[in-house]
């Protein structure tokens, strides 16, 4: 798989997670790609934190006023019928409320407890956590999706060694290797990419994986 | 009511060393020609409240600085509070190459929040975000708290000397209505600032905003500019 397949590669798989009906919010860059693969009859609404509820998803509107309407990436964008413009405070009050179902972010680091670094590389880089920390603790489903390494790195560790973004709040991570589920015991490998061996994945991955006994394939 | 007049004549009213919030999230409902005019007045040592550092040249929707981002490229920001500033490479380097630039990062639900307490006359923010993060290490956080068996930070209230608001429509008693994703931190920094000034893309008579539609109250706002 080249890059650009990977990421939709991934996307698919976390959209079989979300369900009809869910709020989610998706973080910037692959996490946009996950509605256009919704499995048939699922229909979810799109919470954008800087003010939307029912936000267009990303190519599924005409960008008409570029100065009034945007998503939480600062580009254009637009509002499906029956959605609604609210402020950060109203925006935020949804997100640490348990109002939204699911949020789909990538990470620099994720660990076997469930913790999540994606905001800053002290001295490199400080980008900031914008919403994320909110997002966080707030969402009832937190799904990382991301590239399984970084560079032939393991970005899937025992412990991140990047400050924190939020510490045991991730449920699933889902990669063009496999699906982990985060549990009391460790980082769970409850689907495989069949292009890869559990050891393959293994060596991917600096964290210990359990693999489940009913492991299955990532794709139907 | 709020006194009407020009933005040249507004920005006179900020002066070295203010702490100012202005609203908007990456540029959009933020007062763009206002930040653009302040940017003119050599005003310096500000501290910045805000979301964001705004698009920097070349990247936003006009092509030219875009928000805050005016005052960051010009160097009149001593200290920004904000929840997010990886857009504009301009922060990055102040802070890290020229060492002139202090930056403070909030998580924005908590940053909206401490804004809103402020306002709202509110001693802090209890919250669960930030909890085992160096936002614990942040001199905005006064402590931690368990209720019922969770952590929470206690975030401080924020208050700016200057809130600079952009709105939609502002009707002659300075009622405020914000389109599409405006209103993001406009809405909370109306409450928390001495003198709040508003920049709108249109004034209209009072009564073509229906009560219900207003989000900043006339009685909150200190100036209207266009």
């Amino acid at each position: 798989m080249d890059k650009s397949e990977i990421k939709g590669f991934i996307a698919k798989r976390v959209a079989k997670e979300l369900h009809d009906g869910d709020v989610v919010n998706l973080g910037i860059g692959l996490p946009t790609l996950v509605p256009n693969y919704l499995p048939e009859g699922v229909h979810v609404t799109l919470q954008a934190e800087n003010g939307t509820v029912g936000a267009a998803a990303a190519g599924q509107y005409q960008p008409e006023d570029k100065f009034h309407i945007v998503n939480a990436g600062g580009q254009p964008s637009g509002i499906i019928p029956g959605g609604s413009f609210i402020d950060s405070a109203t925006s935020f009050g949804l997100i640490r409320g348990g109002h939204v179902a699911a949020t789909i972010l990538g990470g620099l680091e994720v660990d076997q407890e469930g913790s999540l670094s994606n905001w800053i590389i002290p001295g490199k880089m400080m980008p900031g956590m914008g919403g994320a920390m909110d997002l966080l603790v707030g969402a009832k489903l937190v799904i990382v999706a991301m590239e399984h390494t970084a560079k032939g790195n393991p970005k899937i560790l025992k412990k991140c060694t990047l400050p924190y973004t939020a510490v045991n709040c991730v449920h699933m991570i889902i990669t063009e290797m496999g699906v982990m589920k985060v549990t009391d015991k460790g980082l769970e490998l409850v689907e495989i990419n069949p292009e890869f061996t559990v050891e393959q994945v293994q060596a991917a991955t600096e964290a210990e994986l359990i693999i489940s006994p009913n492991l299955k394939s990532m794709i139907d | 009511m709020p006194k009407f007049t020009t933005i040249d004549e507004a920005v006179k009213l900020i002066k070295d060393g203010d702490t100012i919030m202005i609203g908007g999230f990456l540029g959009c409902g933020s007062p763009l020609k206002f930040c653009e005019a302040l940017s003119k007045t050599g005003v310096k040592d500000l501290t910045l409240i805000c979301n964001d550092g705004g698009f920097p040249e070349g990247a936003g929707p006009t092509g030219q600085n875009y928000g805050a981002a005016w005052l960051i490229a010009n160097h009149q920001i001593k200290k920004i509070v904000a929840t997010h500033v990886g857009i504009n490479p301009n922060i990055a380097k102040q802070n890290f190459d020229e060492k002139t630039l202090e930056v403070c990062l909030i998580p924005q639900g908590s940053l909206a929040e401490m804004i809103r307490a402020d306002g709202n006359g509110l001693g802090g923010v209890l919250t669960p975000t930030g909890v085992g993060t160096l936002v614990e290490d942040s001199p905005y956080c006064l402590g931690k708290q368990t209720i019922n068996g969770r952590d929470y930070l206690l975030m401080a209230p924020v208050h700016a000397d200057f809130a600079l608001i952009g709105c939609t429509k502002t009707d002659k008693a300075g009622n405020c209505w914000y389109g599409g994703t405006t209103s993001n931190f406009n809405i909370v920094m109306a409450t928390a600032a001495d003198t709040v000034i508003v920049e709108p893309d249109e004034i209209v008579e009072v009564g073509e905003i229906a009560p219900e539609d207003v989000r900043t109250f006339g009685m909150l706002v200190d100036y209207v500019v266009k």
